[in-house]
């Protein structure tokens, strides 16, 4: 394998680092490559959905891992599917849908490799139910700096299966994945809208459509205050009858260019918010939807990440425990709406206890809000580090998959307690600049 | 890929492991077509092998071998289409080897790999399967060969002048097969961002990806309707300019 040299940008747009970049197309390159140290540190890429630094390696190297993109074994009977690590959902889904089969859980964007989906430990709007991705990992393949190679699965992957899981790929090279899939009657949800009117509304709502409802998610507005504050839309749905479509693999627009930064201020975004909630208010309130609309609505515009302009964007993703959740989150909203700095689209969700066992996996029990800001500099940063302290009070963690600039204290505040037994897995050959960042 | 009757298309691609041919070999796959994969490795043959069925071929046979030392191309082919179930439908002759040229100049080995690869083993290849062809009166042999044989330059002259060799060789089959109802059909690729050119500094608009390629292969295969292709189509029109370019001026470029 060729090193060439490249440079690589996360989703959020925010840096621009140069690396030198592999791209194997067979899993016997990894080993050698792994270990040939002529290159620094290693880090192995996917789709690069990572919105922060997570994905980005100064000084050391990328592995983009996309051209191992084979299936390896399909039981159409059993669900049980292996794949090598570079292989896309997007792909994935085109064929095992048409077959009656789902993954266990996924993510808000089928552009994610496997490997990707297993190294964040993703998790979707079945999280209540199914868990975070790990959960349907049975197990999957690891090359080592050292040259070892592993197969890890439940009953003897130890700890290194549970840090590789959510270990954001500094355990080693994930080569291949097996996963258990799950039944689908059809590739329609039947989905119920319903607005509500403030946080409290949300968690009562969340609460009574827990047992009942395989999905659930809500928008909520952040960007309008006064009465409007955290208002927002709650959607709840589950698999129904029809026919078992894959997805179009054509995207429906692509955003060709980037719009002046300005173009995305205060202004627009409290505007988008009102338009959004009356839309979304005046719309049936119970549709049938194909699993795309439903889990991909922003994959078909393709690279609207552009939308924030040449200085890019950050996401603020936390989780906060049930205890806390209520209050915390009240609180976020009030003071994102207070600094008037509008989040184009916040997701609120509440997260089940099932675990994956991964030492460094986000998810967990509580609520979760997803939020994004345009970058503006430190009055950025300022928010963000006062909302920061809201979650440090709460006891919450942030999703290092989303995150370009947590403080190192406030990362190990979350996950400090798994944070001795994860470090002894890392190989010493794998780095990342968000890991150097955090474990400094 | 299906024939006139909706039965599977028999397909043999020597040099699979590569990047474009695996591209191909996925096209085909989704139309549940049979392919016989042939390359030297075998774990790498038998990873893709797996995918394509996975993806939808009706049947995925490997063949390890390395195709450039083979010295009876005419019983091995014989011995491949029994596997694929007696009949060919298409043959793809897409394996290659560029090499270094400095290198060449010195190391005669170096040297007789490139015109080996590229156009001995090559051409011996494409006769035996125009033979099977022409016998069965249909069918598609298509070759790769390269936009580097339509003018000599310093920087890749061996691997230009085996390719040019093997474009020359594959319309003359294309001749001799027009009576038949058989087709042979040559592919003069550009620039392509496969591990061949791996080492390149890439970007522009000239440089095509191998899965926009393997489409174009793909049609040619389901309709052979020309002899000589460029593709992507516009290096026609450049290298029709390349090769009226004076001697003169030439011999002041880089290229």
């Amino acid at each position: 394998m060729i090193f060439e040299p490249g440079t690589y940008t996360s989703w959020g747009r925010i840096a621009r680092v140069a690396h030198p970049i592999g791209r194997p197309r067979y899993r016997d390159e990894i080993a050698p490559a792994l270990a040939g140290r002529g290159n620094g540190k290693m880090l192995a890429v996917g789709l690069g959905r990572s919105y922060g630094d997570s994905v980005l390696n100064s000084g050391g190297a990328l592995i983009d891992m996309s051209g191992l993109d084979r299936v390896m074994a399909f039981d159409v009977e059993t669900g049980v599917l292996r794949a090598e690590a570079g292989l896309s959902l997007d792909v994935l889904l085109r064929l095992i849908v048409p077959r009656g089969w789902f993954l266990a859980t996924t993510p808000g964007t089928r552009f994610v490799t496997l490997g990707g989906a297993v190294a964040n430990d993703v998790h979707g709007k079945n999280h209540h139910m199914a868990g975070s991705f790990g959960c349907s990992v049975r197990r999957l393949g690891l090359v080592r700096s050292d040259g070892s190679h592993h197969e890890l699965d439940r009953e003897t992957g130890g700890k290194l299966l549970l840090a590789t899981i959510g270990g954001l790929g500094l355990t080693g090279i994930i080569t291949w994945v097996e996963v258990d899939l799950v039944r689908i009657p059809s590739a329609i949800l039947d989905v119920e809208r319903i607005p509500f009117a403030n946080v409290g509304s949300f968690f009562r709502l969340a609460e009574a459509s827990a047992k009942s409802f395989e999905h659930t998610v809500a928008w909520i507005d952040c960007a309008n205050g006064g009465s409007s504050l955290g208002r927002g839309i709650f959607q709840r749905a589950n698999w129904c009858e029809g026919e078992l479509t894959p997805h179009a693999s054509r995207l429906k627009a692509v955003v060709p260019f980037e719009p002046p930064s300005g173009a995305l201020n205060g202004f627009t975004v409290r505007a988008f918010n009102s338009v959004y909630y009356r839309m979304q208010k005046r719309g049936a309130p119970r549709s049938r939807q194909h699993y795309a609309t439903f889990f991909y609505p922003l994959d078909a515009i393709g690279k609207w990440n552009r939308l924030y302009g040449r200085r890019g964007f950050y996401q603020y993703q936390c989780v906060i425990g049930p205890e806390h959740a209520e209050p915390a989150v009240t609180e976020l909203v009030k003071q994102i709406a207070r600094v008037g700095a509008g989040s184009f689209l916040a997701v609120l969700k509440t997260l089940g206890s099932r675990s994956s066992g991964g030492l460094l996996s986000f998810p967990r029990a509580g609520a979760t809000l997803a939020l994004d800001f345009a970058n503006r500099g430190d009055r950025t940063l300022e928010l963000l580090g006062r909302l920061d302290k809201v979650v440090l009070e709460a006891g919450g963690r942030l999703y290092p998959a989303k995150d370009g600039r947590v403080p190192a204290a406030v990362f190990r505040a979350g996950y400090g307690e798994n944070l001795p037994a994860f470090t002894a897995q890392v190989d010493p050959g794998c780095s990342s600049d968000f890991w150097r960042r955090v474990s400094a | 890929m299906k024939d006139r009757t909706g039965q599977p298309k028999r397909v043999l691609i020597l040099g699979a492991t590569s990047t474009i041919a695996e591209a191909l070999a996925r096209r085909l796959a989704e139309d549940g077509a049979h392919l016989l994969l042939a390359a030297r490795r075998a774990d790498r043959l038998e990873a893709m092998a797996a995918d394509l069925r996975a993806r939808g071929a009706g049947f995925a046979q490997v063949w390890p071998i390395d195709l450039s030392a083979v010295t009876d191309a005419n019983a091995e082919l014989a011995r491949m289409i029994a596997a694929l179930g007696g009949t060919l439908d298409a043959a793809v002759v897409i394996y290659g080897f560029l090499g270094d040229q400095r290198a060449a100049d010195t190391d005669s080995a170096e040297l007789r790999r490139i015109i080996d690869t590229n156009f001995a083993s090559a051409a011996h290849w494409c006769v035996a399967a125009a033979g099977v062809l022409e016998r069965q009166k249909r069918g598609v042999l298509l070759a790769i060969s390269s936009v580097a044989g339509d003018r000599g330059r310093q920087s890749n002259y061996a691997y230009g002048a085996a390719k040019a060799g093997l474009t020359v060789l594959v319309e003359g089959l294309a001749h001799r097969l027009a009576p038949t109802g058989a087709r042979a059909v040559v592919v003069k690729l550009g620039f392509v961002d496969t591990a061949m050119t791996a080492h390149i500094k890439k970007g522009g608009p000239l440089w095509a990806k191998p899965e926009a390629i393997a489409r174009g292969l793909h049609e040619l295969l389901v309709k052979p309707s020309k002899t000589v292709v460029y593709m992507p189509w516009f290096w026609r029109p450049i290298m029709s300019v390349i090769k009226n370019i004076p001697t003169f001026v030439f011999h002041k470029t880089k290229l």
